[in-house]
């Protein structure tokens, strides 16, 4: 299933473009532009209030953008814009698919179910939309258990093979998160978008999670996550966007960033002006 | 033009009547999140009570005003209701609270169930007419209004304007918004949550119960399941009004009973309940809110 | 502490008197007048009333003595009982069931095929059709209607509040198909089922984007409307007089139950006439229509799309962030429940030989979304137990003469079905809010099918 990543690390995955988005008065996104390469970790961060969620929405087809263009390449060459197509259909013709800040699980069905809805799409095929699948014909019992595997694939690679026949609203915290990604994983996704996923994880689920994210980049996936907690960003991505005030203030590698006075400056929330004394402070290596 | 003139007041007044009982539905959805099925029912029982109190009042003192008659009959009336309400919130709702949601839907259209059922039994299937009360009526060119709808279409506007006050200036009413927000939050800064939900409760048969004795005092009869289809329709009305919103209710009423007389002025009266519902389906499908509903927001 | 002291004791039955007198009262306001007081028409069929406080007075008594004893007696125990169970910490669940648990639904399905003539064998020809008719045919109809509803409801959570608006099309279109073209029921079953199906859609497009109550609402008045076309729309329905002579099922073609038919049933076997015969016919058709709706309703929670109806039940946005299209997805809901609504209609039809709009009231979709949600929403068995315990119990009162007895000769027991069905509801929610079945079945495991706690699932926002 692993692909080769270096030799397609170089070309974009997701392109965004003059990315605006106004709720009544409050402009949330303002001419906002930036690329996700493939088979890179992309981080976007910013303050609280940024506007994170909302270019999520926005590139997941929650919202509908004022303005911009969003443009996902797949492996294969395929362009859609996804400013163009409805919530379910990138996710299922795009391949784009996403987890939430609160998550959001089938919590009444089991883990392995919530694995099994993500396959829906495929399932629903190969049931000849249900009707061949009433009749009990062996495409759909093969597809089935071809679906059970992919679903056991992840519940390994999430470690959650044990409690893969309990509820997901019964899993610990963590778990929960694992299996979100999971979830999202079975659509078989070219690209992943992860909404905080590691806000209120204890640092061994943070570990476990940074090696579930490891393996999914190693699959050839591409990862774009939204996250508060620098170290975890600093971490494992490969590139990173800063957003503030729905504008980007920054846009490089985990180190670039980190030394970008104005990152700074937004994040300890000092006044414009200052931001120049940061600048001179840097350079004096007192910060 | 007189015709038409006849009709609007016609459509006032069915309206005041179902907007009365809109803003019981409106306040305990706005509260809880319940549909109070019962509610209707609750305008039924009031209707019963004040014809039961104007039946003793008629054989104990025969030449009672009926200015005074209609008082009594409304105080006890909704002193009755609102035991009932009070009861059955306790009895049927309370313990449901915070449970599975369909739970307490269910228990309140059990409720209205047992309640149209229980007067059936208790007092007969039959249609119970009481003489006409308010006789009095107005001529104005060609319009003639009757005394008793200027008296609902006053009493009407009189209670919203009490009820928009203390809904707006009052403790009472802070403490009723309070607990429609966040009703935990609300426990933790010292609302009394079960007392608020109770008056709210209350407040809600009180005007259910004048409701009940304005309909018996217009249309001079009242049956056991009458509280079924003003219950429906008051329930559209709170609906299309904007659930939640008490001027919506009362708008919403009066909407519904301008539709309903001018519909079947000008229509067919067979078809006024299907221009009602069409009306409510169209304005849920178009503006899912209501009129003057606040817009919810999908949260992702 | 294992005996509560003299002290304690004392101090609960001081409390317990205390609340009986306040229900006492309570109950006197609530009664005084309803109970207290009856109206009736005099020979000038003018209201007059009188007293009743013989009866006002075993109303208080009533309520003050129930919750003397639920205070003081039930209320204590329970707090024991449970206190004692938190110390033993949760029960394992016992995985082996006794055989009767294992084997229930067979047990049940060869006890129904059994019905029929066991009736026969105990009540002779003749008296068996109250018992395959009242009973048998009559709970199948609501077993069946709660199951096609248990789709819209139990599994995609969407609330319906008009459901009876596809028995109605169902019924009618048997009724009005059958009249003017003449054509059989074993035709216009499928048809039915596909008209209501459509209508399912009709009405299932336009209420897409609502909501939980709003979505509640507008389903009751489409069910409204529904039923005000068929009492207004005269030329094609008859109106409120209704559809009569609609034709009998037949054996398939090969045997009619008409009377003068020449292919008669009863007179292909040289048995005495009947109508028994034919009601134990229609009782084993609607067995088999239930038995395809639990068939069709097991097969599809497997498959993707009733996957995807549980999942949007639990949740409709994640679903989207999956893939999947809730528009379709709710729509298939809304059109299956509604073809087995169709099915149930057509059925009625045959059955009453006789359709009006007066059986299609909001009522009965209250009381088979009752019976959807008493049963656990979900549940096929819970439901079917909720469909026996609630149609069955109410029709037993009609059989309760012997309460003319102790009550009088006045005492008419039917008055009180729909009163204690109304208690039933909010005494079963009240204690198991959840319904008799709360759990669900997973669809798919890996190592062991685990039930899932009712506390997980949700009951949807739709």
């Amino acid at each position: 299933m692993s692909l080769g990543t270096n030799s397609m690390s170089n070309d974009t995955i997701l392109k965004v473009e003059h990315l605006s988005m106004r709720f009544g008065g409050l402009m949330a996104i303002n001419d906002f532009s930036f690329e996700a390469k493939r088979g890179e970790i992309t981080a976007l961060i910013g303050p609280n209030g940024a506007g994170k969620t909302t270019v999520f929405n926005c590139i997941t087809g929650f919202y509908k953008p004022t303005m911009g263009m969003i443009t996902l390449t797949q492996r294969d060459g395929e362009h859609y814009l996804l400013e163009r197509l409805r919530d379910f259909e990138i996710t299922k013709l795009a391949r784009v698919s996403r987890t939430f800040q609160n998550i959001r699980l089938f919590s009444g069905l089991t883990v392995l179910e919530n694995l099994l809805v993500a396959q829906h799409n495929a399932l629903m095929k190969a049931s000849g939309y249900t009707i061949l699948g009433l009749l009990g014909l062996p495409a759909y019992r093969k597809a089935s258990a071809a679906a059970i595997d992919k679903a056991k694939y992840w519940l390994d690679k999430a470690n959650l093979t044990e409690r893969a026949d309990d509820p997901a609203g019964d899993l610990p915290y963590g778990a929960q998160r694992r299996l979100e990604i999971a979830r999202a994983m079975c659509t078989g996704p070219e690209l992943l978008c992860l909404d905080e996923p590691a806000a209120g994880l204890n640092p061994r689920e943070s570990a476990a999670l940074n090696t579930l994210l490891h393996s999914i980049r190693d699959e050839g996936v591409s990862i774009l996550l939204i996250e508060h907690d620098m170290s975890v960003v600093m971490e494992i991505s490969d590139h990173v966007v800063v957003l503030e005030y729905g504008q980007k203030i920054s846009d490089g590698t985990p180190d670039h960033v980190k030394n970008d006075p104005k990152v700074i400056a937004a994040y300890l929330g000092v006044e414009d002006d200052e931001v120049e004394e940061i600048e001179e402070q840097l350079d004096e290596g007192t910060i | 033009m007189e015709y038409f003139v006849q009709q609007l007041a016609n459509g006032l007044t069915l309206g005041s009547i179902y907007g009365l009982i809109a803003i019981g539905y409106t306040m305990v959805y706005g509260i809880i999140g319940m549909i109070n099925f019962a509610h209707g029912d609750i305008f039924m029982l009031g209707a019963f009570a004040a014809l039961i109190v104007f039946l003793i009042l008629t054989s104990f003192f025969a030449g009672i005003p009926v200015a005074l008659a209609l008082l009594v009959m409304l105080i006890i009336a909704m002193l009755m209701t609102s035991l009932w309400n009070w009861t059955i919130e306790r009895v049927a709702y309370r313990p449901l609270r915070g449970s599975f949601r369909l739970a307490p839907l269910i228990t309140a259209i059990g409720m209205s169930i047992v309640l149209s059922n229980f007067i059936q039994v208790t007092q007969g299937p039959r249609n119970k007419p009481i003489p006409a009360l308010v006789t009095d009526v107005y001529h104005f060119g060609d319009i003639t209004i009757s005394l008793k709808q200027i008296i609902i279409i006053a009493l009407t506007a009189v209670l919203l304007t009490i009820f928009w006050y203390v809904v707006n200036k009052t403790p009472l009413g802070r403490a009723q918004r309070a607990t429609e927000q966040d009703r935990k939050m609300a426990a933790l800064l010292g609302v009394d949550v079960d007392r608020t939900i109770s008056i709210t409760f209350i407040m809600g048969a009180a005007l259910a119960a004048v409701a009940g004795t304005m309909y018996l005092m217009y249309y001079g009869v009242a049956t056991f399941n009458d509280g079924f289809i003003p219950g429906v329709k008051a329930f559209t009305a709170a609906v299309l009004g904007g659930i939640g919103s008490l001027p919506g209710a009362v708008l919403g009423g009066l909407l519904i009973g301008l539709i309903e007389s001018l519909w079947s002025a000008y229509f067919t009266i067979a078809y006024k309940d299907v221009a009602t519902f069409a009306l409510l389906a169209f304005v849920l499908i178009f503006k899912p809110t209501g009129i003057l509903g606040r817009p919810e927001v999908e949260k992702v | 502490m294992t005996q509560p002291s003299a002290l304690e004791n004392s101090g609960l039955m001081m409390q317990a008197v205390k609340e009986a007198v306040f229900a006492g009262a309570v109950a006197f306001g609530l009664f005084i007048l309803y109970v207290g007081i009856e109206t009736y028409q005099d020979i000038n069929n003018a209201l007059v009333w009188r007293t009743r406080w013989g009866l006002l007075f075993s109303f208080v008594a009533i309520a003050a003595f129930g919750r003397f004893v639920v205070v003081g007696f039930i209320k204590p125990h329970l707090d024991k009982r449970k206190r004692a169970k938190a110390k033993a910490g949760i029960p394992e669940v016992t995985d082996h069931k006794g055989f009767f648990h294992r084997h229930f639904l067979k047990i049940a399905l060869v006890l129904l095929l059994l019905y029929p003539p066991l009736s026969v064998m105990l009540a002779g020809t003749q008296g068996s059709l109250k018992y395959v008719d009242n009973f048998g045919i009559q709970i199948l109809i609501y077993v069946m209607l709660a199951w096609g509803l248990n789709i819209v409801v139990g599994l995609a959570g969407l609330l319906d509040l008009g459901y009876v608006a596809f028995y109605a099309v169902g019924a009618y279109s048997y009724a009005l198909l059958s009249e003017h073209f003449g054509l059989s029921f074993w035709v216009l079953l499928p048809m039915a089922g596909i008209l209501a199906a459509f209508w399912g859609i009709i009405l299932g497009f336009p209420v897409l984007r609502l909501r939980g109550d709003y979505l509640a609402i507008v389903t009751l008045a489409f069910g409204e409307i529904i039923r005000l076309v068929l009492i207004n729309w005269t030329v094609v329905t008859k109106g409120t007089f209704g559809v009569s002579g609609i034709p009998k099922a037949s054996f398939f073609g090969i045997w009619s139950f008409d009377v003068g038919a020449p292919n008669n049933f009863t007179k292909a076997f040289g048995l005495s006439m009947s109508s028994a015969y034919y009601k134990i016919f229609l009782f084993y058709l609607i067995l088999a229509l239930c038995m395809l709706t639990a068939y069709v309703t097991i097969k599809l929670r497997r498959m993707p799309i009733g996957r995807a109806w549980e999942a949007l039940r639990e949740d409709e946005i994640a679903c989207r962030s999956l893939g999947i299209n809730t528009v379709t997805t709710k729509l298939t809901a809304f059109a299956i429940g509604a073809m087995i609504g169709g099915f149930a209609g057509a059925f009625f039809a045959t059955r009453q030989g006789f359709v009006s709009p007066e059986s299609f009231v909001f009522l009965e979709s209250a009381v088979i979304l009752a019976i959807v949600v008493l049963g656990g929403m979900g549940s096929l068995t819970g439901i079917a137990i909720a469909a026996i315990v609630m149609v069955g119990g109410t029709e037993l009162l009609r059989e309760m003469e012997f309460l003319k007895h102790v009550f009088g000769p006045d005492f008419t027991p039917e008055l009180y079905r729909m009163l204690l069905f109304g208690l039933a509801m909010i005494v079963v929610m009240v204690f198991k809010p959840r319904g008799f079945v709360g759990s669900r079945e997973p669809t798919a495991y890996l190592k062991e099918r685990k039930a899932v706690s009712g506390s997980f699932t949700k009951e949807g926002h739709g």
